[in-house]
């Protein structure tokens, strides 16, 4: 009782500085401190720029990646790979029907090797030193890599990637640059008397103090998260709403659509696969994917589940579900890349959960560690689950202090494949290369001076995904600012966006942002579903348009914690409509975009086999076009944009 | 506008960090290391953080690793996400 009343008068921990306005000027501002931000930071300030980065969270743990990281996917160019950057592009591509962002992917596939080499100079574990799995068929000898999924292609790597975040923060300061955590940045401010449209610089506001930030730059890259809390919510437990950390929302995605910077493929998005509140743990139950490929399973009644090749012939050892079919070069991950993989490319899996039920298999199912070979045992548990993003301490740490023994025990399995969870049609995620900015070879956006990388740029996935393109972006904003100069801000949106932000803390009651993240939600489910009509998203974005002017202003904050709490619920409105604006303006169903229009039932009409692009001009939203394969040649394209890069990594 | 303000510890809907308080050395690396910074520290000089909003944690365990002091945290995650297993030897199919 005592205690409570203590704590009922508990002071804010951190020095209010609501009235203050920092001015900060910089060469490169990096919005976002994940994997891709810091690699951005990393490739600027190598380049003897002013490097600024701003991030939300923590730098030294921040982002969907921070946690750790168990494989290290499309390293193309490692000294193993049997295949081509161009080969493995090209496969996600067509796994994808073209769906999927050739530039981006093309750059994880060239560079990102080098980006690993570096993360070991930096002190990052990318190889078994230890010596632990000498003799594995996965593990090559002489450079000690570890490899997974496909033993004979070797072009994923395992990694010891609990290490990775630490000793990229670590770098960028050794380095010099200019770290502000804590810091939401909350708005581009444009240069809009310029065509195209110049981004200048950002705002933000400190989670701790209040404290208002103006950052100038000559260049700017967005490196924050993809959207999520759009159709899910846990007003219980907000924290594990989503597959992602709760702060990682999309403040990006919402900023730049309202400076006017060009997206595709926001219409895409797949019935929920994750959520902490909805699902276990990810690779923490029995399951055969990802973190857990290729774990023996077996039913309630101890029968192994049987594992198939891309024909549906069983395997008979555990060895050939690493290897490719009879005639198949190769094969990304288990199953496939995609949902829909392609038979070219589609890798084993145990046979599908419909039919062992109908084989007479019973449930539940167990994942069968005992009776692996000891070396893909211990590989599993104590490698990939124990490097893996926020799996170390609750899953690896957690359930060996509560008893469990890899040697011994048989793990349960909830669900189908590795979701562990069953979501409902209408309850979606941006999962499986989702939508984001489209990029040119530069990684620019449509606006000057603005480009961006990892999960803000279309068809993204994975760290050394966000690792490659990070540097990449870096190394390109890098140049235009060495060129270009700092232009003078236009204090009216400054002025505008701190009125905007102190209006949320201004008054002495009003409306949580939970409640408000809970609303979006439902419009969202209701209107922006699995089965999508005109009639449905208008009524959807209406719905969001009363919320934004009739609710949002209710919004109110009582500290600096909850002020961005609240203004990550208007981004995720932001984001809402922008997801709703663009499922209104393709007009055809797509079955590996996920989208169902009722009004348009027919199946990916070659007339719609194009990115539609949106982007908001006068506030309205302007509908584009771009060839499936706007990108062109890969490896020509990548060297013309890439000359000193290219040279530099032969001559090392 | 700078005035002093008051916090209220949301209610333990979830308990998702729990402090050894003979361990704890109260250095706060976790309430650094925390992206959703759901800590502030305890207005009490070398006594453990105070978790100000539990239900936000993503269960990463990111304090963990970054705490110099063994066993000084434990990460809690919500009793629903409990997982089954079983002793393989223990079971005659």
């Amino acid at each position: 009782m005592e205690e409570k009343l203590v704590l009922r008068e508990l002071e804010w921990a951190y020095p209010l500085r609501w009235d203050e306005i920092k001015e900060v000027s910089t060469d490169i501002l990096i919005l976002g401190g994940g994997i891709a931000g810091c690699w951005a930071a990393i490739a600027a300030a190598r380049k003897g720029l002013k490097t600024t980065l701003v991030e939300k969270g923590a730098t030294i743990r921040s982002g969907a990646g921070g946690s750790g990281c168990d494989h290290w996917e499309s390293a193309a160019t490692n000294p193993c790979s049997r295949v081509t950057p161009e080969e493995l592009t090209m496969a996600m591509i067509k796994d994808h029907n073209g769906y999927n962002n050739g530039i981006s992917h093309y750059i994880e596939c060239r560079e990102g090797y080098d980006r690993l080499l570096e993360l070991e100079k930096m002190g990052g574990k990318i190889r078994d030193t230890g010596n632990e799995f000498v003799g594995a068929e996965f593990r090559d000898e002489k450079t000690q890599f570890l490899f997974s999924y496909d033993y004979e292609n070797r072009f994923t790597l395992r990694v010891w990637g609990t290490t990775f975040k630490p000793a990229l923060y670590k770098e960028c300061k050794r380095l010099g640059v200019e770290i502000y955590d804590r810091v939401m940045a909350t708005s581009l401010i444009m240069d809009v008397n310029k065509q195209p449209s110049k981004v200048l610089g950002a705002t933000g506001v400190n989670g701790r103090t209040g404290r208002f930030f103006v950052f100038k730059s000559k260049a700017t890259i967005l490196c924050m998260a993809r959207p999520t809390r759009i159709w899910l919510f846990s007003l219980g437990l907000p924290g594990i709403s989503e597959f992602r950390p709760l702060q990682c929302m999309g403040d990006g995605h919402a900023m730049a659509w309202k400076a006017g910077v060009k997206f595709t493929m926001m219409e895409k998005s797949l019935r929920g696969q994750w959520s902490g509140d909805r699902s276990y743990p990810p690779y923490g139950t029995g399951n055969t994917h990802n973190t857990w490929y290729a774990c023996s399973m077996v039913d309630a009644d101890g029968k192994e589940i049987p594992w198939i090749d891309r024909d549906g012939n069983i395997l008979k050892s555990v060895s050939q579900r690493y290897r490719p079919s009879p005639g198949q070069k190769f094969f990304l991950k288990g199953g496939g890349e995609s949902e829909f993989p392609l038979y070219e490319y589609q890798g084993p899996d145990t046979l599908p959960v419909e039919k062992l039920l109908e084989n007479g298999y019973k449930l539940p199912f167990y994942a069968d560690l005992p009776s692996m070979p000891s070396h893909e045992r211990n590989v599993i548990w104590n490698l990939m689950v124990a490097q893996e993003g926020k799996s170390r301490i609750p899953i690896f740490q957690r359930y060996e202090e509560a008893g469990f023994v890899p040697e011994k025990d048989l793990l349960q399995s909830y669900g189908k494949g590795w979701t562990s969870a069953s979501f409902l049609p209408r309850e979606r995620q941006l999962f499986g290369t989702p939508g984001g900015i489209i990029n040119d070879w530069k990684l620019k956006t449509n606006l000057e001076g603005l480009y961006a990388a990892g999960d803000q740029l279309f068809a993204s996935d994975c760290n050394g995904h966000a690792a490659a393109t990070g540097y990449y972006a870096g190394r390109h904003a890098a140049d235009y600012a060495i060129q270009t100069s700092q232009s003078i801000l236009d204090n009216q949106q400054v002025e505008f966006e701190r009125r905007r932000i102190n209006s949320l803390t201004n008054k002495n009651e009003g409306l949580g942002w939970k409640e408000f993240n809970l609303a979006i939600t439902r419009i969202m489910q209701n209107y922006c579903g699995e089965i999508k009509s005109r009639e449905l998203l208008n009524i959807g974005l209406k719905l969001l348009e009363n919320l934004e002017t009739k609710e949002a202003p209710n919004l109110y904050a009582r500290n600096p914690h909850e002020l961005i709490r609240s203004l990550e619920v208007i981004n995720i409105l932001t984001n809402a409509k922008l997801i709703i604006n663009s499922c209104l303006v393709r007009k055809a169903s797509s079955k590996h975009l996920h989208f169902i229009r009722s009004d348009y039932p027919e199946m990916d009409p070659l007339e719609w086999h194009k990115f539609i692009t949106v982007k908001l001009e006068n506030n309205k939203v302007k509908v584009g076009k771009l060839p499936i394969d706007y990108y062109g040649s890969l490896k020509e394209n990548y060297e013309i944009y890439n000359e000193e890069y290219t040279k530099k990594r032969i001559i090392s | 506008m700078n005035k002093k303000i008051y916090v209220d510890q949301e209610s333990r809907i979830v308990n998702p960090i729990i402090f050894d308080q003979n361990l704890c050395t109260g250095c706060n690396r976790c309430v650094e290391a925390c992206q959703v910074d759901l800590f502030i520290p305890n207005p009490e000089r070398k006594k453990p953080p105070i978790v100000l909003y539990p239900t936000e944690c993503w269960y990463c365990g990111c304090c963990v690793m970054e705490c110099p002091k063994p066993n000084a945290i434990k990460l809690n995650p919500p009793l629903m996400n409990q997982i089954y297993w079983k002793r393989k030897s223990e079971h005659k199919y």
